[in-house]
């Protein structure tokens, strides 16, 4: 039933399609923090509209097969839950017109990825490769986040459709290369490149369905779709040619050499993406029309046949219970509509002709056999390598399991339900169906996103044959090879030396390192700083307090105090002092609580003789009475603990006697500092000025009270009924549930 | 008077202070309500102390013809008289539930063993 | 805690200090007093009886649970507030009624909030200290 909402947000795209492709780019805009210059700014171009019709279209079938795969599972709810949050932010993400709002969406879409990954939270490598997956695409997020602030600065405006009018102001700016750096940063960690790609074979703990859904066709596209939308406005540089085109070249063949060591199949997979994505980094680094229409046209390939291989993988899992391909194989009679579906999508990937793959690879060498300096045939030699890997890797994951002898344990498997095939196999027919009918995906899908990505409009004609020409034969060749290394990769050479050192380039245990260090340093900080004793805590905040005091104090300069505007001291004021003084030295030394208590009474006494001979006899009976009580109070409940504890450690006390003597003496020369600033009055003048003709009062206290504050008071007596309920409810409900027992 | 009184105010600061660091509960609540009491004398001292003229309009006048006290910080401080009781009732109320779970008086019976290893 | 004085004279103290917070909340618009001093002299007045003859005589004659003195006083103080929502003024605007009454002054809202804030301080107070002293015994 949830796969409705997908499915609704996929017509609605599919409708657009006609209106997009005749060259209209959609706003839609709601101001959000003005202040700021962010708003809910979405614009749905062309590349938009080819990125929501993935994020929908897959998503529907990702739900209907997620039900079925994840049926019975305790968490279910939660796991759609996740799975919209993460399709919506995705979504968001490629319909966002602000910088602002698109880096939201793009932390979104890594914490929602992260639930989704660390699904089996019971799993400890599970959460593991959870953290590392957020880490890694969060810290990319955050440079990324400084970048397109940075750029945004420049430009005068957040919103991506000024910054595409700006675009020449950015390009040459003294700044470009730190903002390129910090922008090619967040993509390359969302879209795995090297060196930020160890996250993503991790990431494959997660269950299959998300596999399929966030690692072929979404979230790592992301960072593709934001290096596509971000051509206008940086690329076209020599810097950004030569960062996209090393890091996205390296990772293509580091990534499809290091797949065919691997002996799980989603591992396979995998670095298979990963090689994909750096094809694709690679192509819009190339940044030729060629190369972004490739792009864009491989793209939709890769999503179309990497999702379902995923999608047989997560099949053959679920029927077998494991995904090593050492044990696998001879599936195809039991499993035969994963075996269909898996077959189509592994000649796809090789780039059989009449597969939409076909098309796609051969505009990747159209790309690179085009690319105009001498470079052009190294480049295309890099791509058939890449290629041939690649090919190999998809009759790995498609063919492998299905074909050869039936292991004796597989014997008795029964047909999946259809729910589980039929999504592999509606992705793997539709690759079939744009490789027969080319043109088709070209004018709807293609060409509005070339469009978008360079900001012009460049024809872009698919055929299914181009006539006999390098093109094709270097294709054929590419399938051919790639066929061979198929066949001759077995188990036992897989284990070759070579491999093995391609291994050993592992940027994963340097981060690895990282991730343990920091762990180390926060456990320490908190050790530190969190040592459970409350009075390690104040002592911490008082002294940081004391010396900011200080240092302030310090700041303001020597001051005097004129003596002749004080007011003279009395005998009586003094006597009032020395029983307070008395008092309190007596509460401290005393051994006894009731002492103590008396002690404390005491002060508030004498606290209260020093408010009548200065004029507040509001004040004096109300602390009066409050003393009363207090003192009734601490009878009650205190008379039967026993006296304080005889903990002598005079060390300590130095010490604590230091910190408040620092802090007391601080807070006296404050108050004097305070004194000494002329007093204004005004507020009190209006009190006292209205108090009779507005408050029909002559207690100027009573007036604010109950008047001119009474807002404060109703408050108040708010807060003593809480206190009241709160005692009544310690006491009485425990009183009540102990009787129970 | 006013130097008496700050030194006052730095004295009851720095004993409340002192017993909010000990570790006895009983004396943490007395620090604090020792607290309460000096930052109602700092209160009190920045309105100006003005002997003998209460802030209560003269029976005959409908305005003050004469000085008076300031009436702000009287309203301030006695709101905070009463808040602090109920502040009171409540930590003591606290205390002693604590005091019938734990069977102890002192702060550090409360913490629980943290791991060590995190 | 039993002495035959005290007990008598908190026989007589408790409608002597009574009168006395009544005349501390009326008055508190023109002498020093008002609604918080008034309470906490009622409370003192009632825990003095207790302390003579025990919280359950004194209970008895409070009649009703000081508890409940809380919402009612918290309902005054509310009303009184919003009292001049219906005359069409802004909330806490103080309405008065034009004559002085003898005693009191004059009368108006505040007078009422006033007193919600003297029952409801009358009713916290008790209901804390008869809730603790009911718990120790």
């Amino acid at each position: 039933m949830l796969a409705l909402v997908p499915g609704v947000l996929f017509s609605y795209f599919v409708q657009k399609i006609p209106e997009i492709g005749s060259g209209r780019v959609l706003f839609e805009s709601t101001p959000w923090v003005p202040a700021l210059g962010v708003s809910l700014g979405f614009r749905l171009d062309g590349l938009s509209l080819l990125f929501a019709l993935l994020i929908t279209g897959i998503g529907v079938l990702i739900f209907v097969y997620a039900s079925s795969y994840l049926k019975g599972d305790r968490y279910l709810d939660r796991f759609f839950g996740f799975l919209l949050l993460f399709m919506s932010a995705m979504l968001g993400l490629v319909l966002s017109n602000n910088v602002i709002l698109l880096f939201i969406f793009w932390e979104l879409t890594s914490i929602s990825s992260y639930f989704l990954i660390g699904f089996h939270n019971r799993d400890e490598e599970s959460r593991r490769s959870a953290l590392t997956a957020l880490s890694i695409t969060g810290l990319g997020g955050l440079l990324l986040l400084a970048g397109l602030i940075w750029a945004g600065n420049l430009a005068g405006s957040y919103s991506i459709g000024d910054m595409l009018n700006h675009a020449e102001v950015i390009r040459q700016s003294a700044y470009y290369p730190v903002i390129l750096i910090l922008f090619l940063a967040g993509a390359f960690t969302k879209s795995a490149q090297f060196p930020f790609h160890f996250w993503l074979p991790g990431a494959m703990k997660a269950p299959t369905p998300v596999s399929a859904y966030l690692h072929s066709a979404t979230m790592v596209k992301a960072g593709i779709f934001i290096l596509a939308r971000f051509t206008p406005v940086l690329g076209g540089t020599a810097l950004w040619q030569w960062a996209l085109m090393g890091v996205g070249g390296f990772t293509m063949l580091y990534a499809s050499v290091l797949s065919l060591a691997k002996r799980d199949l989603k591992g396979v997979l995998a670095y298979s993406t990963i090689s994909a994505l750096g094809v694709l980094t690679f192509l819009l680094g190339l940044g030729t029309d060629y190369a972004v229409v490739a792009a864009c046209v491989f793209l939709l390939a890769h999503a179309l046949y990497k999702a379902p291989l995923f999608l047989v993988t997560g099949i053959i899992d679920h029927e077998t219970g494991t995904r090593d391909l050492t044990r696998l194989s001879g599936l195809g009679k039991a499993l035969w509509p994963a075996a269909l579906a898996g077959g189509l999508a592994a000649l796809s990937a090789a780039g059989m002709p009449l597969t939409f793959g076909f098309i796609g690879k051969d505009l990747i060498y159209e790309a690179t056999l085009h690319y105009e300096s001498g470079w052009a045939w190294y480049l295309t030699a890099l791509a058939i390598v890449t290629n041939v890997g690649l090919v190999a890797a998809g009759f790995l994951a498609g063919f492998k399991p299905f074909t050869g002898k039936v292991q004796e344990e597989f014997r008795h498997l029964h047909l999946p339900p259809a729910l589980l095939w039929v999504p592999a196999l509606v992705l793997a027919l539709l690759g079939v169906v744009f490789g027969l009918f080319p043109g088709w995906a070209g004018a709807w899908l293609t060409e509005p996103a070339v469009k978008s990505i360079f900001q012009q409009y460049v024809p872009v004609q698919l055929k299914i044959w181009h006539g006999f020409n390098t093109v094709l034969i270097l294709s054929l060749a590419t399938l051919t090879a790639g066929i061979i290394i198929y066949l001759i990769n077995t188990p036992r050479f897989r284990k070759s030396e070579f491999i093995t050192v391609l291994e050993r380039i592992r940027p994963g245990v340097v981060f690895g390192w990282l991730f343990i260090r920091t762990k180390q340093f926060a456990a320490a900080y908190t050790n530190f700083f969190h040592d459970g004793y409350l009075r390690s805590y104040i002592i911490k905040i008082i002294l940081f307090a004391e010396a900011l005091l200080i240092y302030e104090l310090y700041r303001g300069g020597p001051f005097s105090v004129d003596f002749s505007k004080l007011s003279p001291v009395r005998f009586y004021d003094v006597g009032i002092v020395f029983i307070l003084v008395g008092a309190l030295y007596k509460t401290l030394k005393t051994s006894s609580r009731l002492t103590a208590v008396v002690c404390m009474s005491i002060i508030g006494y004498a606290i209260c003789l020093l408010f009548v001979t200065y004029s507040a006899p509001d004040l004096a009976m109300t602390q009066f009475t409050i003393d009363t009580l207090t003192v009734v109070l601490f009878v009650l409940v205190l008379y039967r603990l026993p006296p304080f504890l005889k903990v002598r450690n005079v060390k300590i006390m130095v010490r604590d006697a230091a910190i408040s003597i620092l802090f007391g003496g601080l807070l006296a020369v404050i108050c004097l500092r305070v004194l000494l600033e002329p007093t204004r009055y005004n507020i009190s003048d209006f009190y006292a000025k209205y108090a009779y003709t507005l408050g029909k009062g002559r207690n100027v206290v009573n007036v604010i009270l109950v008047d001119f504050r009474g807002f404060d008071t109703m408050f108040e007596i708010v807060v003593l009924s809480v206190a009241a309920i709160g005692v009544y409810s310690l006491l009485k409900l425990r009183l009540k549930a102990s009787e129970k027992e | 008077m006013e130097l008496v009184l700050v030194c006052l105010i730095g004295i009851l600061y720095a004993s409340g202070m002192y017993m909010i660091l000990r570790r006895s509960m009983v004396k943490l609540l007395l620090g604090i309500l020792l607290l309460g009491n000096a930052t109602n004398i700092l209160i009190f001292l920045l309105g100006n102390l003005t002997a003998g003229k209460p802030p209560v309009i003269p029976p005959d006048l409908k305005v003050f013809n004469d000085i008076y006290a300031d009436p702000i910080p009287q309203a301030l401080i006695l709101t905070a008289i009463v808040i602090s009781f109920g502040l009171t009732a409540f930590a003591i109320v606290l205390l002693k539930r604590v005091y019938v779970l734990v069977d102890s008086d002192d702060l550090d019976d409360l913490n629980t063993p943290e791991e060590e290893d995190i | 805690m039993r002495s035959t004085i005290l007990q008598t004279a908190s026989q007589y103290l408790l409608p002597i200090l009574l009168l006395f917070s009544f005349f501390l909340l009326i008055r508190g618009h023109y002498s020093p007093g008002g609604g918080f001093v008034g309470g906490l002299v009622a409370s003192i007045a009632f825990v003095l009886h207790s302390f003579a003859n025990g919280v359950e005589s004194t209970m008895r004659i409070i009649r009703y649970k000081p508890m409940s003195l809380i919402p009612i006083g918290l309902g005054l103080s509310t009303a009184s507030m919003l009292l001049p929502l219906f005359f069409g003024k802004p909330v806490m605007t103080s309405l008065w009624v034009p004559e002085q009454l003898p005693v009191f002054g004059s009368v108006g809202t505040t007078l009422f909030f006033d007193v919600g804030v003297y029952l409801l301080v009358v009713g916290v107070v008790l209901t804390i200290l008869f809730t603790i002293s009911l718990f120790s015994e």
